[in-house]
């Protein structure tokens, strides 16, 4: 598998969220504005690469030597947890400017299984070290791409007549459907 | 042995995220200010985010950074905020309740650009194009503001435009961030009072013409609807002198009415006049609120109608204000100057005792220069100070034969003969001639010749320079002049006096004069004719050209003589007519002592607007005036050329005691409407907003 194809299938053809449907809280939940959408974005692919690159070091130096890749699970949500919290005080430290920029969607990364479900595929593919880092990187970008492109259209959303029963996150869902079939599409590509 | 490992690998997994996670808050250690934590402990700890932060602590972190009021958690109430503003050292007058208000009146009746159907919310609706009212500062209507409130303090009346239950709103600013056309506004009731007229702001152009910016509309609706006391407040908001401005102001605000395009124009004033008698003869003092106290001290110097406005708001603001006068009684020239018939004595003292009652000390009988100086003000712990000291001082003819007997100047005869009606009427009366000339065409001119007549004085004349269109006096004075068989001489200018052996007066010597040219203000200046010298026979003659401020207690201190600027009419100078604020920076001043001679409503405007800058200056901030400050100036989209849908109503008179009964006393000449004439009156209203109206008024 080259990297082209890993950047276009992570982006594209296996989209964390319209395709394998993973981090769909935040996907709900910041995409009423592109100024939220926009900021949770930036702060999933700073934390989705970090979380990528350091679960993959602990699969492959730890839970592998010693046999416990069926701890995977627990050990990820640790180190994920921790590793964001850590990234807070780092920023808030050494680079308070990204800091405030990113400012509430930091944290609520914490809980987002995005995060989390990338790290396991990416162990799952047994991919390596440099791939590891593409396939996250890509699978943010990813996310970052889906998250915009729905926030866009759901500020156009607020002009259509909406029925009662529809409106706000039902029509939310209905669009996601919608935008995840045509991101299908991108099926055959690989 | 399998799960053993498992345990120790997660207990080791878990002590390294632990220990690397507090070596990390060490390392990475962000000093962060401790009164966060102390804020935060104060709100509700509820996160409900109904204060629009993220959570407690970031409100908290807002409010220590200065960017939130003390009053920023709406769950916790006002003791918490008291707590909050302790912990910030904060000015406790900031921690005054927050209140929505909808600042748009137009709703259903205001024209529409297009028609879009289908759209549901005021956000969406404005981003086509800004929306579908005509007016660019409109209510759209749609009731996002309604569905923003958690409270449930918010619904769109029966016009179409939102109202604000105020019991249940707790200013949390829902409403305000959410309204796209920017109608709702969050303010503190000092905002509020505070608030100079701007040109983005829906105001009708009666509201824009009134020199202290009356909220003229709303409390014509109040009187519409029987909420007599509403009123009362709404014009309080604004002035403080209402039962005053009711009898003797002249009503600019009722030039510039709608109504007066097509018909006769509402009559606003009387409508006041009702509304503040109401009060009076109810008997009952409607309750006023102030601000907590600032322990701010202010002192204002000159106790009439701009430094009685002065001292109002600034009490409200929380301020402890003290008024030096140099009378024995506060009013000032609405005291001395104005005549008992236009203005009862009794009804000033009712009105005065109203902004006495906030707690406004009075200081009689000092005299600025004679009894004190700014110095000892600074001294005695005066944060700042209010120079209303009014415009006192008659222009003189610079004629011969000014200083005989029988002379006398305009504000000088007025409050003479008022300090000896109201105080010492067991004296002798001052002297009032048989024929008595008046010069000049001004208020006060016209104040002299009408408390002559009252007088007994045979006959009484006014000799003006230029025609009676020309007469700066207001119309309504000038008719009950006539009425009141005063004669006109116009277009005559007094050259000299002519006095008798004993030195009395015995004659005027004019020159008649012709209108040339208009000069550069208008007006055709009076241009003399040659040889042609009259002289009237006369026994009094009251000079009454004109008065500007009486400045001499500049000699009596170095500091002031250089320091506090005048300009060439010796009145106060300031920068700015706003800001308001003299050479000497805690010096502010206002009114006549500012402008020269003005009126009444103009030096109640100028005493708030001095109040805000003082505000300003006490709480630390550049006093500076509102960026879109209107001012003088009108919005211009509100000014029309027609008033099209209008059925001609006409105008209630002002009822007025007949002309033989008058002129034998000193009672009251002009009378308050009747209940159902107010009524009658205040539908004549449109209750005009910034460009809509109320049309087919019935």
């Amino acid at each position: 598998m080259g990297y082209m194809e890993i950047i276009i299938g992570g982006i594209f053809v296996n989209n964390i969220l319209l395709a394998q449907f993973l981090g769909n809280c935040p996907f709900l939940g910041t995409s009423k504005k592109m100024e939220t959408a926009v900021g949770m974005a930036m702060a999933v692919v700073f934390v989705l690469v970090l979380a990528g690159v350091i679960t993959w070091l602990i699969y492959a130096f730890f839970l592998v030597p010693y046999k416990l890749v069926y701890m995977r699970t627990i050990a990820f949500i640790l180190v994920i947890a921790s590793l964001v919290q850590f990234v807070e005080m780092f920023l808030k430290k050494s680079i308070p400017a990204l800091y405030a920029g990113l400012g509430i969607f930091l944290p609520l990364i914490t809980t987002n299984c995005a995060v989390f479900g990338a790290c396991i595929l990416n162990v799952d593919k047994e991919l390596n070290f440099m791939k590891t880092l593409v396939q996250s990187t890509a699978y943010a970008v990813g996310f970052g791409l889906a998250l915009i492109l729905f926030a866009g259209v759901r500020e156009r959303i607020i002009l259509a007549r909406v029925p009662k029963p529809l409106q706000d996150t039902s029509i939310g869902l209905v669009v996601a459907g919608i935008l995840s079939l045509t991101f299908y599409a991108f099926k055959g590509m690989i | 042995m399998l799960s053993l490992s498992a345990i120790l690998f997660m207990l080791g997994l878990g002590a390294l995220c632990g220990g690397a996670l507090s070596a990390a808050s060490k390392i990475f250690y962000v000093y962060e200010d401790p009164r966060i934590g102390v804020v935060e402990g104060f709100t509700a700890l509820a996160n409900c985010g109904g204060c629009g932060y993220a959570g407690c602590s970031a409100a908290a972190v807002a409010v220590v950074a200065g960017e939130a009021p003390p009053s920023v958690c709406i769950v916790a109430g006002s003791e918490a905020t008291a707590n909050i503003a302790g912990v910030m050292g904060l000015d406790p007058g900031t921690a005054e309740a927050l209140l929505s208000y909808n600042t748009c009146t137009g709703g259903d009746r205001a024209e529409d650009k297009y028609h879009y159907m289908g759209i549901n919310s005021c956000q969406a609706l404005a981003s086509l194009s800004g929306g579908q009212p005509v007016c660019p500062v409109g209510c759209l209507g749609l009731g996002d503001c309604v569905r923003a409130c958690v409270f449930d303090a918010l619904k769109i009346g029966p016009h179409g435009y939102p109202v604000v239950d105020e019991i249940k709103c707790v200013g949390c600013g829902a409403c305000e961030k959410v309204c796209p056309k920017d109608i709702m506004e969050i303010k503190t009731m000092s905002q509020k009072l505070l608030h100079l007229n701007q040109y983005d702001d829906r105001i009708a152009p009666c509201q824009q013409t009134c020199p202290a910016e009356i909220d003229i509309p709303k409390y014509i609706y109040q009187i519409k609807t029987g909420d007599y006391e509403g009123a009362v407040n709404t014009i309080r908001e604004r002035n403080p002198l209402l039962l005053s401005c009711g009898r003797v102001c002249p009503h600019p605000c009722e030039s510039d009415c709608r109504r007066g395009l097509e018909d006769e124009a509402v009559s606003i004033n009387q409508l006041k006049r009702f509304a503040a008698d109401y009060e009076m003869n109810s008997g009952r003092r409607l309750p006023i609120s102030c601000a907590p106290d600032t322990g701010k001290k202010v002192a204002v110097i000159g106790g009439g109608p701009a430094g009685l406005s002065n001292a109002f708001f600034l009490r409200r603001l929380g301020h402890e204000v003290t008024i030096f006068d140099a009378m024995p009684k506060l009013g000032g020239m609405i005291r001395y100057g104005i005549p008992e018939y236009r203005l009862p004595k009794e009804v000033l003292a009712w009105e005065i005792q109203s902004i006495l009652d906030l707690g406004v000390e009075h200081k009689p009988n000092m005299v600025l220069g004679r009894d004190f100086d700014i110095g000892s003000l600074m001294a005695a712990g005066f944060d700042a100070v209010f120079l209303g000291i009014g415009a006192w001082k008659d222009y003189t003819l610079r004629a011969e034969g000014e200083d005989l007997e029988g002379c006398y100047t305009g504000i000088n005869f007025l409050s003479n003969f008022s300090l000896w009606q109201q105080e010492r009427p067991h004296e002798k009366r001052p002297f009032v001639g048989k024929k008595c000339v008046v010069i000049g065409g001004g208020n006060t001119a016209i104040d002299c010749v009408r408390t002559l007549v009252r007088l007994g004085a045979d006959e009484v004349s006014i000799v003006y320079r230029r025609t009676r269109k020309e007469m700066p006096a207001n119309m309504v004075e000038i008719e009950a002049a006539e009425h009141e068989g005063i004669k006109f001489t116009f277009l005559a200018a007094p050259t000299r006096a002519l006095g008798d052996e004993e030195g009395k007066v015995v004659g005027l010597e004019y020159l008649k004069m012709e209108l040339g040219e208009p000069d550069a203000s208008g007006r055709r200046s009076p241009v003399p004719i040659e040889g042609s010298e009259t002289v009237m026979d006369i026994d009094m003659l009251i000079t009454a050209i004109g008065q500007g401020p009486d400045i001499f207690f500049k000699d009596e201190s170095k500091r002031l003589d250089e320091d506090l600027q005048v300009t060439r009419w010796n009145t106060i100078d300031s920068a700015d007519p706003i800001a308001l604020q003299s050479s000497i920076p805690y010096i502010f001043t206002g009114g006549d002592a500012a402008t020269g001679a003005d009126l009444v409503v103009s030096a109640i405007g100028a005493g708030r607007r001095a109040a805000r800058s003082i505000h300003m200056y006490l709480t630390g901030q550049d006093v500076t005036p509102p960026e879109k400050t209107l001012f003088t100036n009108h919005i211009p989209v509100s000014i029309f050329e027609s008033v099209p849908g209008l059925t001609k109503l006409a105008r209630t008179k002002m009822p007025e005691l007949p002309v033989d009964e008058r002129i034998k006393s000193f009672v009251e000449a002009d009378l308050v409407i009747s209940e159902e004439e107010a009524l009658y009156e205040s539908n004549r209203c449109l209750q005009c907003c910034l460009i809509c109206y109320n049309k087919d008024v019935a």
